[in-house]
């Protein structure tokens, strides 16, 4: 959607270039659209550059260790488990008849 | 489709097994308890959405036919229970937001670059950089707009395809590529910053 509007003009400007990044790792560019892009990288280092960047910056989110739960939580769904387990085993009457 | 990596646990938990539940739990709470955040506005509701979750995981469990991964129905579950919890949501912005990828004072007239970016790809590959940054990217995240932290998360941080993040959040494939650029081409202004800031 961004991109074409950019794409009329016969070559990118910068400016352009890196709003295009995205739709380039993503595979989801025209083939006139690729090859234009990738023309102005050919010739430009710093949009290489920041193309680079944006390659970096993708491998590092992928690194991002997230917070565990805090214990207190752990234990409450040990505790629901068990619960859970014991109306399994002890269904009542009507047990479950799917199979 | 691979074999489902959660599979032999899920049978020893449908079992009875608690250490299989147990192991389950760890192997997904982080990645649970980020993507929850990216919904709910504190980290005691994202806690609690994902309890829920487990909640009708296992309510649900003889249910689960292995028709997708379990993961992906696990994120399924987690996103509905986060949207229900009826807190408004963390930010959100509108989907096109007309912020550009890179500062508009950037570039010059013509749309060329004033001054080259910074170089630090390199210095990425230190991995005791790498981690620092690793870590600003974390909180980063949490400053993203809710759409577009979800989408980072679930492609980025989650390696999930683009597919799967459009099913799972019920956006076109198209909404989901502007709130990728829009997230990444932050977070890459957010590492620029950081490797500024180091020594």
């Amino acid at each position: 959607v961004i991109a074409t509007r950019f794409l009329r003009r016969r070559d990118l400007a910068c400016r352009q270039a890196v709003e295009l990044v995205t739709e380039y790792l993503e595979g989801t560019l025209s083939r006139v659209d690729r090859r234009r892009f990738e023309a102005h990288l050919a010739q430009c280092p710093h949009c290489t550059e920041y193309l680079a960047q944006m390659r970096t910056t993708i491998a590092l989110t992928g690194t991002v260790v997230a917070e565990d739960l805090s214990p207190a939580a752990q234990d409450d769904l040990v505790a629901l488990y068990r619960q859970w387990r014991s109306e399994r085993e002890d269904p009542g009457p009507a047990p479950d008849a799917r199979s | 489709m691979p074999p489902d990596p959660d599979e032999g646990l899920l049978d020893r938990l449908r079992s009875g097994d608690e250490q299989a539940f147990v192991a389950l739990v760890h192997r997904h709470q982080a990645s649970m308890l980020r993507l929850a955040a990216s919904f709910v506005p504190s980290r005691a509701v994202a806690e609690e959405v994902v309890q829920e979750t487990w909640v009708a995981v296992l309510g649900g469990i003889d249910r689960f036919e292995g028709r997708a991964a379990f993961r992906s129905w696990l994120f399924a579950i987690l996103i509905n229970k986060s949207k229900a919890t009826g807190v408004r949501e963390r930010r959100s912005f509108p989907v096109e937001d007309p912020a550009p990828a890179v500062e508009a004072s950037r570039f010059d007239a013509d749309g060329h670059w004033v001054a080259a970016p910074e170089q630090w790809v390199e210095a990425a590959e230190d991995r005791e950089r790498a981690a620092k940054i690793a870590a600003r990217i974390r909180t980063g995240l949490d400053e993203l707009p809710a759409r577009q932290a979800q989408v980072v998360t679930l492609r980025d941080v989650e390696n999930l395809g683009s597919e799967q993040v459009c099913e799972l959040l019920g956006i076109s494939e198209g909404n989901q590529r502007v709130l990728l650029h829009r997230g990444r081409s932050r977070l890459r202004q957010i590492v620029e910053d950081e490797f500024g800031r180091m020594p």
